[in-house]
């Protein structure tokens, strides 16, 4: 199939895996980040493990001025338009309570930023009458802890404006998937303590591609998150606010 | 975080060490990282032994880098970074009719790591060693990025290919692929009754891709029985393999006990029926056997295991005939034993290939098995051969000088490019490479 895939944030772990799975199904991919030079030794991986086309292409979520130039790049392509967004930030919690400015920075990246870009693809996309959009939240969305409340309340207004697009999308023929991921084997992750069960950027691409290919709605990955999730957002809050975990 | 402090084994978990990893994920993390001086690069840790090993320092790990940078269908020149695995690329390039010309035991190999050890494939006798096939790399010394390549910087060559990331940090590598029929391999097998005749046969192969399993189990009329497995890539169907197994938790020692391997070894054996067979296989089952069970080094237990690997020339065969016979009596040999002709071809210092025969055996982690391993060694010494450094985890330096005549060039290649020592790794250290005479 004609299909085009743009990956925002394409230089993380779990996006490389992605775009690599795409790539070798034969999409297009459109990678957009801010390491060009990382980029570029991307799209050329991508394009050799079968990628009908493969380019670099520029996106900032906290430079909006340049989303209007990326639309129309996909627009140049026919067929079914894609996103999948992986961006995001997550200084450390002392970090912010340090200087609570870094707020507009994480909320920007994980959350209005991809979210505006998205806001000006979904015409397009209804205009061609499909596609899918990706959207990776976290399970820090599911409810604030102590450790990263701000990033967490990001994540979960990301996943609250992708249900929203979801209702939006469907009535055109798109979807919307939502990932929450676990803990995933990545520079974020690496050698932070308390990590347990962490899984392999392309098992969580597989589990991704998966969702698409189902047009499942909201997944866990690894999948047994989405029980400990439920455990978590069970708890009653008398006792969470007391917990630590 | 950039720096984590872990506990990390070679494939043997034999070695171990304790130190701090980096894994940047790209080329300016990498570049930010040394900054300040080189740091050690480690791949997959596939070496048994200690060579991906810095006990007390910090090591980086490069299988983040792993991306294919660029290919050119007329030269058949891939560039690609260090840490990119060879089963991937030739699960990449198969299908459009290309091989790593050299491909190891497994398919998890990085790049890096097949220049650091000059590694050889079942296709030696032909086709030579990795880096033969490596047109230049990009190495990061101490005096900055460095082209290499055989023209314009030959001893740097030298030192790097098969150099245990002694002369600086890999980075990319131009590997000149070779063109193959297609992504199956057409695969005969054929036992052998016993060692004179595993040798003419291994001898009279014309195959492209040649390797023998070898049963170091059986003694008296059947030492050195085995199968001979002879392979040409071809184009065709097979089925999609199913899932990847997986070794859950370590094994207990009587997994691998004497009567249990002798066993297993018969039944192995006799897979193969007596006429011999053509069968047609996927490439990484040819190549990459045991990567379908991942993680299979854990069937030795917690205490790991060694394997012993050398090399004699041709004239000292009635030698390695010796070895087996030592080898068989002892009772502690594993199901793993490889045989194969090797042809004269390699590409640096401390390449480990000569024209000979090599044997491969795995032995459980003993007392008993480490004193073998031992004697094998002096007999290795004494019969001009030679150990493999991606598989030893227990020769003394002393025998070094003797099994490696270029030491003394690449000592001196080395010295140039990380006059500190910042690369030395337990390897390098617990046989004193870098000063031994």
């Amino acid at each position: 199939m004609n299909s085009t895939w743009i990956i925002l944030g394409a230089t993380s772990a779990m996006a490389r895996a992605f775009a690599r799975a795409v790539s070798a199904n034969g999409a297009a991919v459109l990678l957009a980040g801010r390491d060009k030079d990382d980029l570029a030794a991307l799209a050329a991986d991508c394009a050799l493990r079968g990628a009908r086309l493969a380019e670099a292409v520029e996106f900032d979520a906290r430079k909006p001025k340049g989303f209007a130039a990326l639309i129309a790049r996909m627009e140049a392509e026919e067929g079914e338009l894609n996103a999948a967004v992986f961006v995001g930030s997550m200084p450390e919690q002392a970090a912010i309570d340090a200087d609570p400015s870094l707020i507009d920075g994480v909320v920007t990246d994980s959350y209005t930023g991809p979210a505006r870009f998205l806001q000006m693809l979904a015409p397009v996309m209804e205009a061609r009458g499909g596609g899918t959009v990706v959207g990776v939240g976290s399970v820090a969305g599911d409810r604030g802890r102590i450790g990263n409340y701000v990033y967490g309340s990001a994540k979960a207004g990301f996943a609250t404006y992708l249900s929203g697009l979801r209702n939006r999308l469907t009535r055109a023929g798109g979807h919307v998937v939502t990932v929450k991921p676990g803990f995933v084997d990545t520079a974020m992750t690496w050698g932070l303590p308390g990590m347990f069960l962490v899984a392999a950027p392309e098992a969580v691409a597989g589990d991704i591609l998966k969702a698409v290919r189902k047009r499942r709605n909201t997944i866990y990955t690894p999948f047994f998150w989405r029980y400990i999730m439920l455990i978590i957002r069970h708890i009653p809050e008398p006792i969470f606010k007391k917990m630590k975990i | 975080m950039l720096w984590k402090t872990a506990d990390y084994a070679g494939w043997g978990r034999a070695l171990t060490a304790t130190g701090e990893i980096a894994r940047p994920e790209r080329r300016r993390v990498l570049d930010a990282l040394l900054k300040d001086g080189l740091v050690p690069a480690i791949g997959m840790r596939r070496s048994y032994g200690d060579a991906a090993l810095n006990d007390g320092g910090r090591v980086i790990d490069m299988t983040r880098l792993d991306r294919m940078l660029g290919f050119d269908p007329t030269t058949g020149v891939l560039d690609v970074e260090a840490g990119a695995r060879v089963g991937e690329i030739a699960a990449a390039f198969a299908p459009k009719g290309w091989l790593p010309a050299v491909m190891p035991g497994t398919g998890f190999a990085t790049v890096g790591g097949c220049i650091g050890q000059d590694v050889h494939g079942k296709n030696h006798h032909h086709a030579g060693s990795f880096c033969e096939h490596v047109v230049s790399l990009t190495l990061l010394t101490a005096n900055g990025p460095v082209e290499v390549s055989r023209e314009k910087t030959p001893d740097l060559f030298r030192a790097t290919a098969g150099g245990l990331g002694q002369t600086g940090v890999i980075v990319s590598a131009r590997l000149r692929l070779l063109p193959c029929k297609g992504d199956v391999m057409v695969v005969t097998e054929r036992r052998v009754e016993g060692w004179d005749e595993f040798l003419a046969l291994l001898d009279a192969s014309e195959a492209t891709y040649t390797v023998g399993w070898i049963d170091a189990t059986a003694t008296g009329a059947a030492l050195g029985r085995g199968i001979l497995e002879e392979g040409e890539t071809g184009s065709g169907l097979v089925p999609k393999r199913v899932n990847n197994r997986k070794v859950p938790f370590d094994a207990p020692k009587f997994a691998l006990a004497g009567p249990v391997v002798r066993a297993f070894n018969a039944a192995y054996y006799r897979r193969v029926p007596a006429t011999g067979r053509t069968v047609v296989k996927p490439i990484s089952d040819f190549f990459f056997p045991l990567d379908k069970i991942h993680d299979w080094n854990r069937l030795y237990g917690k205490r790991g295991f060694h394997q012993f690997q050398c090399v004699v020339p041709l004239a000292s065969a009635p030698a390695l005939r010796d070895m087996l016979e030592e080898i068989a009596g002892s009772g502690l040999a594993s199901p793993l034993a490889v045989l194969k002709r090797m042809g004269p071809g390699q590409a640096g210092f401390l390449s480990f290939p000569m024209e000979g025969y090599t044997l491969a055996v795995d032995f459980p982690n003993r007392a008993e098995a480490r004193e073998l391993i031992r004697r094998l060694e002096t007999l290795s010494v004494d019969a001009g051969g030679r150990l493999y450094f991606a598989k030893d985890s227990l020769a003394r330096g002393t025998d070094v000088p003797a099994m490696y005549p270029d030491l003394a060039a690449w000592q001196a290649e080395v010295a140039k490019a990380d006059p500190d020592g910042a690369l030395i790794t337990d390897l390098v250290r617990r046989l004193s490479l870098r000063s031994a005479a």
